[in-house]
């Protein structure tokens, strides 16, 4: 995950944003180096995610989510450079679920991921190449919670400790609320916590400072 | 007592009216008609005769002469009946009343009597008796419809003595000298009984009377392809339709693949049955556009509608539903699905008038805003043939108890929201109203459903055959608990939260299950999760089909796959018919061995000899397509995606698949030697689709000079003259290129 990106408010709604690709940490996209592939060359099975990406149609009159390809693209018809959303590409079409189905899944991804008592959340780290899924309900407070993470994701950072006071650890564990926002893990209950959190992010602590300073 | 279109292999005999050489027995249907006879008391039975018809379009062509039905007998030789001639015979026909239209004609050269030409090939000799080859095909490519008789039929013609019958036959039309015995009244009388389109096409090609008869009696006419044929042309053939039933778009726009304002819009076909079917009752759509403008129209130019079905539509809005319920009074369905409307609100329920009862059907399950509840409940309970309610999302719990109280024989429910916080007494209420519904045999909806409520639904699941819970989130343990009161279920959609202890427990508890669809939840998450929970895996295609062997169709959307269980999964259950296998990442290969996954398609090929349908995907290379080439014998639906290594792979399966009708493909490296590969073949096909791959524009052209009975189009959205034909569309028409395409779709 790129740093750059990670506080653009507009790409934090977007999921795969924030996705983390099998690769070295730190490693620069590929795809986004590519130039203007408007549609000159012939698809090959490996270039398609790019090119389905530019020649993606006008988007149809069905209302679409915010995170589905055609939609993306819509804006611009060119290669994906600034404005491109990031991440791996979405291939328009792909896979072959109807329109209809599709904004379905994105309405209630967005209102019911959490409420649904034992869900999992994503735990995300920044520079680890994958992510790890935690039940929150096996846990019964915060510390609970740090000790299991730190446990899961020692192997990727050396020193990797989230202690109480922030401002001092190297790592910070946040969250993504019902209403999408990012929190820091620790302010609120532990029930309310466990019934608004989406999805958890684990940020350097330079990062984080600016969570900790005021509240 | 009389029965019509019998001969059956048991009886030695052939029936009455063929007993004498002049007259040759009828054409049956593509499989053993089930008629009654016109004689009442009689018992139908089927016949033992079957048709294999050829699958060519019949056109316009001026130059027929005579329609001419072959008859092969047992030994091989093959005969030719002619049936009369006329040049009116064919006309105004075109692809309907039959999936992929297997219709078959071939004409005569009048030049030369004695040799019988087909698009300049000579299929026989002059001394008219001409071997087989051994096989069908070779009559079935050439238009020629082959009927197989019993074993014990003994009559033989030579091509003389057709030759001869042909004289006699035209002496024959004078009025007292009939071809068939009957008037047509009774013929037309008769004919009302043959109800599947496919028979109704086989038995319009019989003979001059027997089409005229067919088209007058015709009621129901199906088209799967609207550009295959133009309104002018429906209506001049039949003129007494009440139902029709049209297929627009190619199905890959369900995906987004095709720009909107492509086509296939409804009101030209409108306009037309407005003047010539004022007494049309019901309109099916899908895939179709449909304007308010069009809505309204049709409301107000058919006074005895019926009947409205739009699934997967576009073009608009809940007002055009508004006239539908203001102006349609004998409004028996209305059956909204997965639509591109524009929902401006649920004021549209409270059109339909306070006297309005005659509602059977009505699904408006996919809008999403609120109608009027007060006039929902009043119009549910005033119409008391009501069968079918799919309310959506808006509608609660608490109001779905109120409706079921109203609708007690319902055969089929869609809920409303399954989450409302209810007081003990209301859930009570909730449970008893559905235990009252005993007749119920379809469940859907149970939006937002949560475990503690999902018991309530228990008591009416027992006679339920048909249960979609494809926008339920239920875990493994919710389903578990669920399956057991379904002891009679056939079909099963499921979200993939349900994960693979989920499709154990299918496999355990559905034992009649014959369709199983399993939608991801997340189809567009590509991230990588360790401990990944959720999604299911080839444990639960293989605990399913363990259980479930009578399993015949499956959709499974999977993130990871293997060659080994695909094979166990056909070997338990042989008789797939439908099988759609989604492994949502393209190219992905078997994740144990790291091979491409040609060899489970290749099980699927080689043990489901009944396979009508197939989707593939994850790695494939040009092996599995030459596996179905081989073995896929009765295909007639192909969707490919990321797959393939060369042209060949396409061209195995133009060559190999008799049955093919519609091919569908995106993003592979097939090109223009594979395109052009099908020449021959795509007359016979309903349509083909290659998206992103590799074919020019000019190899389109060439196709479409050498095909004039194709349309091919190209859509080409993006203004760079490349040669690079990005989405070609093919597919044969009996109404020329289509006028109406937009500026991106070039008309070849």
């Amino acid at each position: 995950m790129e740093a750059k990106t990670a506080y653009d408010r507009e790409l934090m709604d977007n999921l795969r944003a924030t996705e983390l690709r099998l690769g070295l940490p730190g490693t620069e996209e590929e795809e986004r180096q590519k130039p203007a592939c408007r549609g000159t060359k012939r698809p090959l099975p490996a270039e398609v995610d790019e090119e389905m990406r530019c020649r993606s149609p006008r988007s149809s009159t069905t209302c679409n989510g915010s995170s589905s390809s055609s939609d993306s693209t819509e804006e611009e018809e060119d290669c994906p450079e600034a404005a491109a959303p990031p991440a791996k590409a979405q291939v328009v079409g792909w896979p072959p679920v109807r329109t209809y189905r599709k904004n379905c899944l994105q309405a209630r991804k967005a209102t019911d991921q959490a409420e649904a008592p034992g869900l999992y959340v994503k735990v995300s780290m920044d520079g680890a190449p994958y992510l790890r899924k935690i039940g929150l309900n096996a846990f019964r407070g915060y510390k609970e919670l740090r000790e299991a993470l730190e446990g899961m994701f020692k192997c990727f950072s050396i020193g990797f400790s989230v202690g109480e006071a922030q401002a001092t650890s190297d790592y910070a564990i946040t969250y993504e609320d019902k209403d999408g926002d990012w929190m820091l893990a620790g302010d609120v209950p532990w029930e309310m916590f466990t019934s608004s959190c989406r999805r958890l992010r684990i940020m350097k602590g330079t990062e984080a400072r600016g969570f900790g300073s005021s509240s | 007592m009389l029965f019509l279109f019998q001969i059956s292999p048991a009886q030695s005999a052939p029936p009455f009216f063929a007993s004498s050489t002049r007259f040759p027995p009828p054409a049956a249907a593509l499989r053993p008609l089930h008629l009654a006879p016109f004689f009442a008391g009689a018992s139908s039975k089927g016949s033992g005769v079957t048709a294999a018809a050829s699958k060519l379009p019949i056109t316009e062509v001026p130059e027929l002469s005579s329609l001419l039905l072959f008859v092969r007998f047992p030994g091989g030789v093959c005969e030719g009946f002619d049936f009369g001639g006329g040049s009116d015979v064919g006309g105004g026909v075109g692809e309907w009343g039959v999936e992929g239209a297997d219709l078959g004609l071939l004409w005569k050269d009048f030049c030369d009597p004695a040799a019988w030409i087909f698009r300049g090939r000579r299929i026989a000799d002059s001394a008219g008796v001409w071997g087989l080859d051994g096989s069908d095909d070779f009559y079935e490519e050439r238009g020629i419809i082959v009927l197989r008789l019993g074993e014990d039929r003994s009559l033989r013609r030579t091509f003389m003595a057709a030759k001869r019958k042909k004289e006699m036959t035209e002496e024959a039309r004078s009025p007292e000298g009939r071809l068939s015995p009957f008037p047509d009244e009774v013929l037309e009388h008769v004919l009302a009984f043959v109800k599947s389109h496919k028979d109704r096409s086989a038995v319009s090609l019989v003979c001059k009377e027997w089409f005229n008869a067919e088209r007058w009696s015709r009621i129901r006419v199906f088209i799967g392809n609207c550009y295959s044929v133009s309104p002018e042309i429906l209506v001049r053939r039949f003129p007494n339709i009440r139902s029709v039933t049209l297929k627009g778009k190619p199905r890959f726009s369900d995906f987004n693949l095709v720009p909107a304002n492509w086509g296939a819009d409804i009101h030209a076909w409108l306009v037309t049955f407005a003047s010539t079917y004022p007494f049309l009752e019901e309109l099916r759509l899908k895939r179709m556009t449909i304007t308010d403008e069009s809505l309204d129209f049709l409301a107000r130019s058919f006074p005895g509608f019926k009947a409205l079905s739009l699934v997967s539509c576009d073009g608009f809005s809940t007002n055009g539903l508004a006239s539908i319920a203001s102006s349609c009074r004998n409004l028996a369905e209305l059956d909204i699905q997965e639509n591109g409307i524009e929902d401006l609100g649920g004021s549209w329920l409270s059109c339909f008038p306070e006297h309005f009862n005659s509602l059977e059907v009505l699904n408006f399950a996919n809008l999403t805003t609120e109608v009027s509840f007060d006039a929902l409940e009043r119009l549910v309970a005033r119409c008391k043939s009501l069968r079918v309610l799919k309310v959506n999302k808006n509608v609660t719990l608490e109001q779905l108890q109120k409706l079921l109280v109203r609708a007690p024989k319902l055969t089929e429910l869609g809920t409303g929201s399954f989450s409302q916080e209810l007081a003990p007494r209301l859930y009570a209420e909730v449970e008893n109203a559905f235990s009252n519904c005993r007749d119920l045999h379809t469940l859907s909806g149970l939006w937002e459903v949560s475990s503690l409520y999902l018991p309530a639904i228990y008591p009416a699941c027992v006679s339920l055959t048909f249960l979609n819970l494809s926008y339920a989130v239920l875990l493994s343990t919710d389903l578990a608990k669920l399956l057991p009161n379904c002891p009679l279920l056939r079909r099963l959609w499921v979200l993939d939260t349900v994960e693979d202890k989920g499709l154990e427990a299918v496999g355990s508890s559905c034992r009649l299950l014959e369709e199983l669809r399993v939608f991801p939840a997340d189809p567009f998450d590509q991230e990588i999760v360790l401990d990944e929970v959720g999604g299911v895996t080839e444990s639960g295609f293989i605990a399913v089909s363990e259980g479930c062997h009578n399993l015949r169709y499956v959709l499974y959307f999977c993130r990871q796959m293997t060659n080994a269980a695909v094979a166990t999964v056909v070997r338990n259950c042989p008789n797939f018919t439908h099988f759609r296998l989604c492994i949502m990442s393209p190219h992905q290969a078997d994740y144990v061995t790291d091979d491409p996954m040609d060899e489970a398609f290749g099980s699927v090929v080689k043990t489901c000899t009944k396979l009508q349908r197939l989707a593939v995907s994850g790695l494939l290379t040009d092996k599995t397509f030459e596996y179905i080439g081989t073995y896929a014998k009765n295909l007639e639906t192909l969707s490919v995606a990321f797959a393939g290594s060369s042209d060949r792979g396409m061209q195995y399966v133009l060559e190999g698949c008799p049955k093919l009708r519609k091919l569908e493909i995106r993003d592979c490296p097939f090109g223009n030697a594979a395109l052009l590969a099908g020449l021959e073949r795509y007359e016979s096909m309903r349509s083909l689709w290659m998206s992103a791959c590799r074919v020019t524009i000019n190899a389109c052209r060439l196709l479409a000079r050498e095909m004039p009975r194709l349309n091919v189009e190209v859509i080409k959205e993006d203004e760079s003259d490349d040669t690079n034909a990005e989405k070609v569309y093919v597919y044969r028409s009996v109404a020329g290129p289509r006028r109406d395409a937009p500026p991106f779709v070039l008309t070849l």
